[in-house]
């Protein structure tokens, strides 16, 4: 049924309607509205789970590895300093391989202190072994939701996963949902059985426990061939969520690309004012196209060099920034072509830091730059930051 | 070079998904023992049958019994913390031989 | 595409009202987008929210600069505020006040004014201090969308989504939007 609903709301039904056993939470901006949704659901009946309330992040994630170690589906919900807070356990929770879904509220992670959007937050936990799933709308929080428990439960991944939803332009921000009914996402997503950890008198086994430097590696190893087996994964539960509710997600969801020379490449909310940016040069005759990355984690490097593929130029745009290097996307995308034959010239942008809110022009002004670049062919500076006053930082 | 640990290592060759591990109490697989240069000796005169030493004992190798307690040298690795833990000095560390 | 910004204060229910008025255009079959000023919530703080609605799906997700019409929910944050930055030319203005619009000297503005502060204090909304006056100020907005050809969104639809998602006192609620859409004045 079609509902007006902010982005939190998005994910606290969609949460719901995986029916989890246990959400453990702390409050934080932005994201505070989703653990007071979902404990008022677990208090009026709605939601047959344990509500626990805890007093940081790092419990919150913790007690939600302890209660998936024994055989639960959880889920949390945090961001900006909570998630970085969490950070010690997420990497427990992806070594034990619990498929622990969380969501995130991209904010900025202080100093300065700063409740605004962008995920720097996120970014800085990409290495940790969780799949990671952004949203460009409010639909996309509730699908990805359903869907990250289907991809991070398949008994070949077994990974934990975050979505994320940008801080205000979707957690505070009404528009109109499809929300799929109970019946939908029971058949789409059964009931957790869990397959390898689980509290059991008659099979006793440990968590948990400690690998020595002849086993260590294998398990990392283990966890990267998860990642990889996920790539297939990811695509199947995708095209099984389209079979049932007619909605299609991309790991990299091409637009407006085919005879793009210039090729703008985006995550999460932006990518709505980009699109509109792309329509408008459009019409005034410039080949521009986009590419938005739903999926981030397994990094999607072969959709990537095929939605390119023709194009001159990949204007890579983060909300984020890696100090001492750039966008951690522009790392990140940087690699996947360094051994690709043919490859665009590839600039980076970092924009709508703390909030800074993305426009129309910014995006047009990225465009403008990437054609000067393509004149002469050189990158002289890869990294180049927009909207924001060099002249007062001296 | 051999790894100094490599005898405690159990799970090498089938790598488990989350590196649980599937068989309770396989501790008692390793026979510490081995490991002992200094055996630990109850003197059955001192000994006041407290039962400080079973509740230090790290391996958990001495059990209580109705008389004085009983060590399990199987697994007794020889550390000494029951003698200097033991109040009425009843436990002399003997060199193995 | 019409996009709206409304000013209040903290605590005036700006950003209900702005979500209100989005569920009602939703109602009329509109695609639809509200979210607040992204800002630090204190009470009495000027506060912004903003609301999109179009024909066809809503991508974009910057703040609105260039609004198609103006809701001010207390007279008194014309002084500290520039409300009518960005307003399109031709664009229409709905304010909560005793005076009329003549007296507020606008100019190239469509404007309604509506009291109503006096109307939700009536119907027992809030107090004198602090009444609660998003509901009525819809209701003027109604009347005035459909005066000025506006960003029209009917007063039924308004009620509608008072009864539906105002927790706390609908019928009054409702009440003060439709005596509010009566006494709007336009000059
Ligand atoms: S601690 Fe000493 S006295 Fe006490 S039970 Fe052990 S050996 Fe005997
Ligand atoms: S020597 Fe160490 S291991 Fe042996 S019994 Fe005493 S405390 Fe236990």
């Amino acid at each position: 049924m079609k509902q007006v609903i902010e982005g939190n709301q998005a994910v606290a039904i969609g949460a719901k309607l995986c029916r989890p056993k246990v959400i453990a939470s702390y409050p934080i901006t932005p994201s505070t509205h989703i653990p007071e949704l979902i404990s008022e659901f677990v208090a009026n009946g709605e939601l047959d789970a344990e509500f626990i309330n805890v007093e940081s992040e790092h419990s919150a994630i913790s007690a939600c590895l302890g209660a998936q170690a024994t055989g639960v589906r959880t889920f949390t919900a945090t961001g900006s300093q909570g998630l970085a807070l969490m950070h010690e356990i997420l990497y427990v929770a992806a070594g034990m391989r619990l498929p622990i879904v969380i969501s995130v509220a991209n904010r900025s992670l202080s100093a300065p202190l700063n409740i605004w959007g962008d995920n720097c937050d996120t970014m800085a936990e990409r290495d940790s072994g969780w799949l990671q799933f952004h949203s460009e709308r409010n639909q996309d929080a509730l699908d990805l939701v359903i869907q990250a428990y289907k991809i991070a439960e398949n008994k070949e991944v077994l990974l934990p996963a975050m979505v994320t939803i940008d801080a205000y332009s979707l957690t505070h921000t009404y528009e109109i949902v499809d929300v799929p009914s109970q019946e939908e996402v029971d058949a789409f997503l059964p009931g957790y059985k869990p397959l390898h950890a689980c509290l059991d008198p008659e099979n006793p086994i440990t968590q948990g426990a400690c690998a020595m430097p002849e086993d260590y590696m294998e398990f990392k190893y283990a966890q990267q061939k998860a990642m990889q087996t996920a790539e297939k994964v990811v695509d199947d539960v995708f095209e099984e969520f389209e079979n049932k509710f007619g909605r299609k997600y991309r790991k990299i969801e091409p637009y407006r690309t085919d005879d793009a020379e210039i090729i703008l490449l985006t995550m999460g909310s932006m990518t709505g004012t980009a699109r509109e940016a792309v329509d408008k040069l459009r019409e005034r005759g410039t080949k521009v196209g986009l590419a938005k990355i739903t999926v981030f984690r397994p990094f999607p490097k072969k959709e990537l060099i095929t939605v390119t593929k023709g194009a001159n130029l990949l204007a890579v745009i983060d909300r984020n920034i890696s100090l001492g290097l750039g966008g951690a996307t522009f790392a990140d995308v940087s690699s996947a072509y360094i051994n690709a034959a043919d490859r665009p010239l590839i600039l980076n942008t970092i924009l709508g830091l703390g909030g800074r809110d993305p426009t129309v022009e910014n995006f047009c002004e990225i465009v403008d730059r990437s054609k000067e670049v393509m004149k002469t062919g050189k990158v002289e500076r890869p990294v180049e930051w927009i909207n924001v006053r060099k002249e007062d930082v001296t | 070079m051999k790894n100094p640990f490599s005898h405690e290592v159990k799970i090498v060759g089938k790598i488990t998904v989350g590196a649980r591990i599937t068989q309770p109490g396989n501790s008692m697989e390793y026979k510490t023992g081995s490991w002992r240069s200094y055996k630990p000796i109850i003197d059955k005169e001192k000994c006041k049958k407290c039962g400080i030493c079973v509740t230090y004992c790290p391996d958990a190798s001495i059990k209580r019994t109705e008389d004085i307690p009983v060590i399990d040298y199987d697994y007794c690795k020889g550390c000494g913390i029951c003698a200097i833990e033991c109040p009425s000095h009843a436990i002399i560390m003997k060199p193995e031989v | 595409m019409i996009e709206v910004r409304f000013h209040g204060r903290g605590g005036q229910g700006a950003v209900t009202a702005a979500r209100l008025l989005a569920v009602a255009a939703f109602k009329e079959g509109k695609y639809v987008q509200s979210f607040p000023m992204f800002g630090i919530e204190r009470r009495g703080a000027p506060v912004m929210a903003f609301l999109r609605m179009d024909d066809k799906q809503i991508r974009i997700r910057s703040q609105v600069y260039e609004p198609d019409a103006i809701v001010v929910l207390d007279d008194k944050l014309i002084k500290a505020v520039n409300v009518c930055e960005g307003l399109k030319s031709g664009g229409m203005g709905v304010i909560n006040t005793k005076r009329k619009p003549s007296e507020i000297g606008f100019k190239d503005i469509k404007m309604a004014t509506v009291d109503a502060t006096s109307i939700a204090v009536k119907h027992g909304l809030g107090s004198k201090a602090a009444p609660i006056v998003n509901t009525a100020i819809l209701g003027a907005y109604a009347r005035a969308a459909e005066e000025f050809g506006v960003g029209k969104i009917g007063i039924d639809s308004i009620v509608k989504a008072i009864m539906e998602s105002v927790p706390s006192k609908p019928n009054e609620n409702a009440d003060v939007a439709k005596e509010a859409y009566e006494k709007s004045i336009f000059a």
